[in-house]
């Protein structure tokens, strides 16, 4: 997993430098992209209903998150992330570093964790996304969360949501994992508080639990 | 009054507890301010000084407020005013996204005039005036003496680096206005702190300010009051007659909210053959960043027979210090650790010998001896820096002391409604230290009922007063007026339960949401029944502090194991043992978490952490996650957490668990490798030139 993330993190670093360029072509771009992009949705169109309707240089993204397809309004360069919290409310994913350093904002893509602050929404059309929402829907806890609750793997809970998906990954792909196996699963991962090794407790508690079935 | 619960007995109180909002963590549905998203709610950024020293010559808003989306724009500073640090405010933007409000800040056009700059703390102490330092009480000969006639001498200097609160949810708000009235959710370890600043800096009366925190993402010392960024956010919400949310981004965060000071000691000391510190000359600088202030204990804990110490704090183009967990307290006892481990080896003493001989505290001696029992102190390196492998082990000791104790100020509402529901009511935050899982299981203790029939309220001002979280004073503070609370609650369902079962309140006692006699369990009422017989009365009491249930002043001993690779200079961290005294422990288990969280930032200070500032730019070069390190998984040793009981009275320990672990980790590389690396923290590079 922290490999993939790496991966993710070498693709995902000229962000910065697109945002550049996007900031220099909004100014023309910005009366054709309001008339030409109109949002999707299910409401009747009748022009603008609020702000967000009307920004310039936004274009319909098409998000499936959590099994649910999602119409959205986006600039081109709105992250994955700010995406999912601001537009669709999944705050699960924490905003932390912005810049693939901390992992808070891990979901899965095509079932894959990844660092949802360097992927670009536009570029996220056409995949599945996962957040740790999707995990619990009907707000009953897996038994990982309620290991993690149990070892009290948690203390301000701002980096938790971020290292359940990454331990959740973890024992999908390897049921029997051993405390390297989780500390490198957690590498894309930081804690300021200290957790991590509460984490480490909870993510083998539950795989022993388990007995090697996810 | 009853004191704290019989560890025996109880069921919740003294014992391991899971957090109450554990669940709502694991899940992510906790809600933190950064999470708020309100209907129009608008995003603010800021505009931070690029410059460390630099008056503003030209400040023209006119373009930004003209770009799409942009609802407000606010100066926070003006022409001719003067910037002290990379990173101060200068304005803000509120636009309908978060991009749109940073393309307008972009369009701030602000012209400086750049001034010189002093931005580390070693060059500005070399120019600094030191005549504010305190004089010495000593005549300088006696020093000198007591220096030629000492059986071991160290003359060195020793470094902390300053190290960035770097809370994971960053400083900032967010801002409603209805008329005159300010709603303020914040990410804050003080939320009437934030109530009265708030009112204060927006000209409205406290009655007007409401703010609100279910949760908050870390604050270690830096999140007390509004801040800039909050009085910012609220005044962009009333300019734009709209909610605002304005959340730090990390450079913001981590240039401008606080940090934790540095700290050098220049230090000439002498211990006698029989292991007495017999003397300590020691200057001692650092900097409190665009502030002066700036002071620590030297040397720590020990008695130095002779002791002559000069303090300066320096002023320097960076941002201001903010407390940070145990405020000057691992500085001074690793700036403290380091010298005194020297001194013992010097005298070919034992390091945990050579302490004790120059301690009093009992209490702490009992914690080296037991510290040293689990770790193995009798199996450390006796021959440091002469094995030729390329792994070496090494073990070190530090010992840290704290205030902790409670005051007044915390109002608690218990409230039993005739439904069985029970609501136990405070004002206080919860930083993640299990605040709102005792607010519920005291008062579960003392009316004898699940814990989840208890629902715990916190973290709004509306709920009553509470004091900001700060010299884990929280516990102590705010667990003695739950558990008034709770004991009042339970004498009003007692007095109704005698009544039920016709005998006096005094003979009666609850558990397994049951109210029964004591003497004949046999004779008891259903908790729930006896709420309905509440009707219209729900039983509504308060609480207030009480002094004789909390206690302050802690003692802590810490050991650390690592291996170093002296082909790389890596250090592995490989045991911690905390030896922590916290008075009476409500909470085992978060009171065991706050220890490893302790020692993990301790970690973090020894081996990873430090600011870094360019005197060529003024900037600051790792205002980031990426170059600002923290030690993640990889780095965990095994930490093994003791709750060394001591008295029944509560007294706290999230700061104290923090203070010994970096002079450990410090005086176990040397006892691995033989290589004394002063200057924290102890990266690889200087491990190679220590070796070189």
């Amino acid at each position: 997993m922290a490999d993939e993330i790496r991966e993710e993190t070498k693709k995902g670093l000229s962000r910065r430098q697109f945002l550049r360029g996007v900031g220099a072509a909004a100014a023309t771009a910005t009366v054709v992209g309001a008339v030409a992009f109109r949002p999707k949705t299910d409401e009747p169109k009748q022009g603008p209903k609020t702000d967000l309707d009307a920004i310039p240089g936004a274009v319909p993204v098409s998000l499936k998150v959590n099994g649910k397809t999602h119409q959205l309004n986006l600039e081109p360069r709105v992250t994955l992330l700010d995406a999912l919290r601001e537009r669709l409310q999944l705050t699960g994913a924490k905003k932390i570093c912005d810049m693939g350093n901390c992992g808070g904002c891990t979901v899965y893509m095509d079932g894959k964790p990844i660092y949802a602050c360097l992927k670009l929404a536009v570029d996220s059309q056409g995949h599945d996304i996962e957040t740790i929402e999707s995990l619990a829907p009907e707000g009953k806890m897996t038994p990982l969360q309620q290991a993690f609750v149990d070892h009290d793997a948690l203390q301000c809970g701002f980096c938790t949501p971020g290292f359940v998906m990454s331990v959740n990954h973890l024992l999908k792909t390897n049921p029997n994992p051993t405390l390297d196996d989780v500390k490198q699963a957690c590498c894309g991962n930081i804690c300021r508080c200290g957790t991590y090794t509460r984490i480490f407790e909870a993510a083998l508690a539950a795989a022993k639990a388990r007995k090697g079935a996810f | 009054m009853a004191g704290w619960n019989d560890r025996k007995t109880s069921k919740y109180v003294g014992q391991k507890v899971t957090r109450v909002d554990g669940p709502a963590k694991a899940t992510g549905r906790a809600k933190y301010t950064f999470d708020i998203v309100l209907p129009g709610m608008l995003y603010g950024v800021m505009l931070r000084s690029p410059h460390a020293s630099a008056k503003i010559t030209k400040l023209d808003t006119s373009a930004a407020e003209k770009m799409p989306g942009v609802k407000a724009v606010v100066t926070i500073a003006g022409v001719n005013s003067t910037l002290r640090y990379h990173g101060q405010e200068i304005a803000a933007v509120a636009a309908v996204t978060e991009e749109l409000a940073k393309d307008a800040v972009r369009a701030i056009v602000v012209e400086y005039e750049k001034q010189p700059h002093s931005v580390r703390t070693e060059m500005a102490a070399k120019i600094a005036d030191r005549k504010d330092a305190q004089p010495s009480m000593i005549p300088e000969g006696e020093v000198a003496d007591a220096l030629k006639s000492a059986a071991a001498t160290i003359e060195a200097t020793y470094s902390v680096p300053i190290r960035l609160h770097t809370s994971l949810e960053s400083h900032g708000s967010v801002c409603k206005w209805d008329g005159d009235a300010l709603t303020t959710w914040c990410s804050t370890q003080a939320v009437h702190g934030v109530k009265e600043g708030m009112a204060a800096n927006q000209g409205i009366a406290q009655d007007k300010s409401h703010v609100i925190c279910e949760y908050m993402g870390g604050g270690f010392g830096s999140k007390f009051g509004p801040g800039v960024e909050g009085s910012v956010c609220a005044t962009l919400a009333k300019k734009a007659g709209a909610p605002v949310k304005l959340m730090c981004d990390r450079a913001g965060e981590q240039l401008a909210t606080g940090n934790g000071p540095d700290g050098f000691a220049e230090v000439k000391a002498g211990a006698s053959a029989d292991g007495k510190l017999t003397v300590v000359k020691a200057n001692l600088f650092g900097t409190g960043g665009n502030s002066s202030r700036w002071g620590l204990e030297y040397p720590y804990i020990y008695h130095a027979e002779k002791r002559d110490v000069s303090m300066t704090g320096v002023r320097v183009n960076c941002g201001s210090q903010a407390a940070l967990r145990a405020p000057m307290h691992p500085q001074a006892c690793a700036l403290t650790e380091m010298m005194i481990d020297e001194l013992a080896y010097k005298l070919n003493m034992d390091p945990v010998e050579f302490r004790l001989k120059n301690q009093s505290s009992q209490l702490r001696e009992a914690q080296f001896r037991m510290g040293a029992q689990m770790i193995g102190w009798d199996k450390r390196n006796m021959s440091p820096g002469k094995s030729k492998a390329r792994f070496v082990r090494g073990m070190g000791v530090a010992t840290g002391k704290w205030g902790g104790g409670g005051g007044p100020g915390s109002q608690v509402q218990v409230v039993v409604n005739s439904d069985g529901t029970v609501l136990s009511k405070v004002g206080t935050q919860d930083l993640g230290t299990g605040t709102r899982t005792y607010v519920a299981s005291i008062v579960a203790e003392d009316l004898g009922i699940d814990i989840d029939r208890v629902k715990a309220m916190i973290g709004d001002s509306a709920l009553g007063y509470s004091g900001g979280s700060g010299g884990s004073t929280t516990t102590a503070s705010l667990a003695p007026a739950v558990k008034t609370a709770a004991q009042a609650a339970r004498a009003q369902l007692f007095a109704k339960a005698a009544e039920m079962l016709s005998t006096t309140p005094d003979s009666l006692d609850a558990r397994d949401n049951k109210v029964f006699v004591a003497a004949d369990p046999s004779k008891s009422v259903k908790f729930t029944e006896l709420c309905a017989r509440l009707g219209a009365q729900p039983i509504v009491a308060n609480g207030q502090f009480d002094g004789s249930l909390q206690q302050g002043g802690v003692a802590g001993v810490q050991f650390a194991e690592v291996e170093v690779d002296m082909w790389t200079g890596h250090v592995q961290p490989i045991k911690v043992v905390a030896v922590q005294d916290c008075g009476y422990a409500i909470n085992r288990l978060a009171a065991e978490s706050q220890l490893i969280g302790g020692v993990i930032q301790g970690i973090a200070m020894a081996l990873f952490e430090g600011r870094k500032m360019d005197e060529h730019t003024g900037r600051c070069l790792n205002p980031d996650m990426e170059n600002y390190k923290l030690p993640g998984p990889m780095e965990m040793p095994e930490i093994i957490p003791v709750i060394y009981d001591t008295h029944d009275k509560v007294a706290g320990i999230g700061e104290p668990a923090v203070i010994p672990t970096a002079g450990a980790v410090a005086n176990a590389v040397y006892n691995a490798s033989g290589l004394r690396i002063r200057h924290l923290p102890i990266v690889p590079k200087r491990m190679m030139e220590a070796m070189a």
